[in-house]
């Protein structure tokens, strides 16, 4: 068993409305597994089924070859995106509750909230009321929770929200590590830069069905579409455009060079080799920019919601 | 995984440590008992003003019916015209003036006396007047008739029946009031525990929504049991501030009595006096011995069972509904319109409790409504006193705890949906829809 979690073929309506359509998804194990669609796309109904909150109306999920079942809420930690604390309650005792609600004893929880305290220097905040501290101080808290009982699936909704870039760095590099660790992510946020940097999988869900899904780096190659952004310096360049102009389709390009004499972008056939492409410019002028371009995790996000 | 004690513990820690809470558990004795002070304190001042009421009396008779007491004085203007009187009377700023005309008042007294005076006065003193007036001339109208005085005394009866059911056990008037006093403070203390509870199990609901830790919660428990746990929780805080209160109270009374012991002598000495009058009419003392026997005559052991079931099932029922409205609104001003469906059998019951049952605790209204699930909890703690049949109790109760459990699977139902839902209040449509879920 490679994959952790399953999901096969879930659907879920409320009353008329159906959220989720014959979903299925497989989360490796070891993975950051990014969750993206549009706003009510049904990302969240399909990961409050994954922790129990909802039942489905058909399929079934499996963590770890097992269906779910209520034991498993100790093996998944989960950040929602709508998330909170009791306001009123220290910092200290709602840690110890929360942990406890995962079935963690009480000594084990305060050993290993005394270790996340040291180690994210917040330590001075045990008797602090949630409400005194800041909202992306709170949003530590909320993160220390999550993954204190060292569940072997994460599930993050917008993590970052909340926080300012130098702590979005700091758990951005918790995640990595606790990954490193043997944890497996599911990962659904709306910004594409975060999951371009951590995702190793993506699955696209769209009006309540999966329309994209795989690893990131197949994706990626699905969506490319032969085309290389290529720079060039040359005495007489217009006889060089029209040249190349009459071999190739041209399309204007906008990166950033030193030489700006030729900047253009380059679509090649199906079947065409840069090679031959590279050898036909380095023959008529000088090449300081070649490079092939690869679809954002944007793009095929915008591309794909569009089509479908 | 049964986390529901850690839950309770939770919610009851939470609420004895509120600092609302705490002031409200040691200022509201306090509250009352000040409050409780400051109007006997003003009802004494009242009672105390001194008034002085003329008399023009033209029968010459009357007027010696009119005895100078502790705050009222009569003052006699017999021989003054009736404009002079009033004349006089309004100088001297009395507090009014009684005018008992000469006419034949034995025969038709309508009209023939008047009271003149600067404002309306108080009902007290004019029935107080018009008793006197009706005794003297009862009196008079029976010596004309040739009885005397003595004969009059003589006549005065006061008849008690006594009251024996058919296996022997013997009862008094007495017995019905200790009985409506039993039933009603059992039946009351449930309608207020249910208001003031039920209210903050809906408030730590809604605080749960509001502050978003909802999600976080029911990823690790289920919502029922985090619903049970706040249900449990908060009443054994609510159980927790009143003993506090009965505590605080009695100790209150206590040292109150003892820091006005003086007073409180002088008080009893004054009353004793009015107490030993109407003890010689009615024999208080046997009265007293009445009391005492409708105490032990008491079914005890029922009331107290039937107390402990009726209560805690009523209150749970009542408090899953205030916790499914808790979750289904995003705010406290929300909760109006769901509010009315719970408060109205709770009100009724109420009522139907103080005024049928007092009527006739076995009538068909009374029965009725004691198994009424919604209505049953109050209504038959204010009949069990009276003596209802187990088999009814039982029945009761078992439709009582039928209800319970369909209402706890109803509000869990409005519970799981409700909780997550945020944004525009629902409508009754949408709740029903929730059940489907």
């Amino acid at each position: 068993m490679n994959d952790l979690l399953v999901a096969n073929s879930v659907s879920k309506n409320f009353g008329k409305f159906q959220a989720l359509n014959q979903v299925s998804i497989a989360v490796p194990k070891g993975s950051i597994f990014g969750l993206l669609g549009p706003n009510g796309a049904g990302k969240t109904t399909l990961i409050r089924i994954i922790n129990q909150i909802t039942m489905p109306d058909q399929g079934a999920v499996f963590l770890d070859g097992q269906p779910l079942k209520p034991e498993h809420v100790r093996d998944i930690g989960y950040l929602p995106e709508e998330r909170g604390l009791y306001k009123s309650m220290k910092v200290g005792e709602q840690c110890l509750y929360l942990a406890q609600l995962k079935g963690l004893s009480k000594t084990e929880a305060k050993a290993r909230l005394k270790y996340w305290f040291d180690k994210l220097e917040i330590g001075d905040w045990w008797n602090k009321k949630i409400q005194e501290l800041s909202k992306g101080q709170a949003q530590k808290i909320q993160f220390v929770v999550t993954v204190l009982h060292r569940p072997k699936l994460l599930i993050f909704d917008e993590p970052f929200s909340g926080f300012d870039p130098i702590n979005a760095n700091l758990i951005k590099d918790e995640i990595l590590q606790l990954r490193d660790e043997g944890a497996t992510v599911i990962f659904s946020t709306h910004r594409m830069e975060s999951v371009e940097e951590l995702c190793d999988h993506i699955a696209l869900i769209h009006k309540s069905n999966k329309v994209l899904d795989g690893k990131l780096n197949d994706i990626k190659r699905q969506f490319k579409t032969n085309t290389f952004e290529v720079g060039l310096e040359s005495p007489n360049k217009d006889k060089v455009f029209a040249e190349i102009q009459d071999k190739f389709e041209v399309l204007p390009a906008t990166f950033r060079n030193l030489h700006d004499d030729i900047k253009l972008n380059i679509k090649l056939g199906e079947n065409a080799s840069p090679n031959d492409l590279l050898s036909f410019l380095t023959s008529k002028a000088e090449v300081h920019h070649f490079v092939e371009v690869i679809p954002s995790a944007s793009d095929i996000f915008i591309q794909t919601v569009k089509n479908n | 995984m049964n986390h529901l004690p850690l839950i309770i513990k939770r919610e009851y820690l939470t609420k004895v440590k509120n600092k609302s809470f705490i002031v409200m558990t040691f200022l509201s004795p306090l509250i009352m008992i000040a409050l409780a002070a400051v109007v006997a304190y003003l009802s004494q001042l009242n009672n105390d003003k001194e008034r002085t009421i003329s008399i023009l009396d033209e029968t010459g008779y009357l007027k010696e019916v009119f005895q100078n007491s502790e705050n009222t004085t009569y003052t006699d203007l017999t021989g003054l015209s009736l404009e002079n009187a009033i004349a006089l009377v309004k100088e001297k700023k009395d507090y009014g003036l009684l005018h008992i005309a000469s006419v034949d008042v034995l025969g038709d007294a309508t009209n023939k006396i008047k009271f003149y005076s600067e404002e309306s006065p108080s009902l007290s003193v004019i029935s107080g007047l018009e008793q006197k007036i009706e005794k003297r001339l009862k009196e008079e109208k029976l010596q004309k008739d040739g009885v005397t005085l003595a004969q009059i005394e003589a006549s005065k009866t006061n008849i008690e029946i006594a009251q024996e059911s058919y296996d022997g056990q013997k009862s008094s008037k007495a017995d019905n009031v200790v009985k409506l006093i039993f039933g009603g403070a059992a039946g009351y203390l449930l309608f207020m525990f249910i208001i003031i509870y039920g209210n903050m199990i809906m408030r730590s609901v809604i605080e749960e929504k509001t502050s978003r830790i909802i999600e976080v919660i029911i990823s690790s428990v289920k919502p029922i049991q985090l619903m049970m746990g706040k249900i449990i929780g908060t009443s054994l805080a609510g159980v927790t501030q009143f003993v506090i209160w009965s505590i605080l109270g009695g100790v209150f009374m206590f040292v109150l009595g003892f820091i006005f012991n003086i007073d409180l002598l002088a008080m009893q000495t004054q009353q004793q006096e009015v107490a030993m009058q109407t003890l010689q009419d009615s024999g208080m003392e046997q009265r007293i011995g009445e009391f005492f026997i409708a105490f032990q005559n008491l079914p005890m052991t029922n009331l107290i069972i039937a107390f402990l079931f009726f209560f805690i099932g009523g209150y749970l029922l009542y408090s899953s509904l205030y916790a499914a409205i808790g979750a289904a609104v995003d705010n406290e001003t929300d909760t109006q319109q769901f509010m009315l469906p719970i408060l109205m059998p709770l009100m009724l019951a109420v009522y139907v409790g103080f005024f049928t049952v007092i009527e006739d605790p076995h009538g068909t209204v009374s029965t009725v409504f004691s198994f009424i699930p919604f209505t049953s909890p109050v209504v038959m703690l204010m009949r069990i006193p009276f003596g209802v049949p187990l088999w009814q109790q039982g029945l009761s109760l078992l439709l009582l705890i039928g209800t319970f459990v369909f209402a706890v699977w109803f509000a869990a139902k409005i519970y799981r949906v409700g909780i997550l839902m945020y944004g525009k209040k629902p409508t009754y449509k949408e709740l029903f829809k929730w059940l489907k879920y």
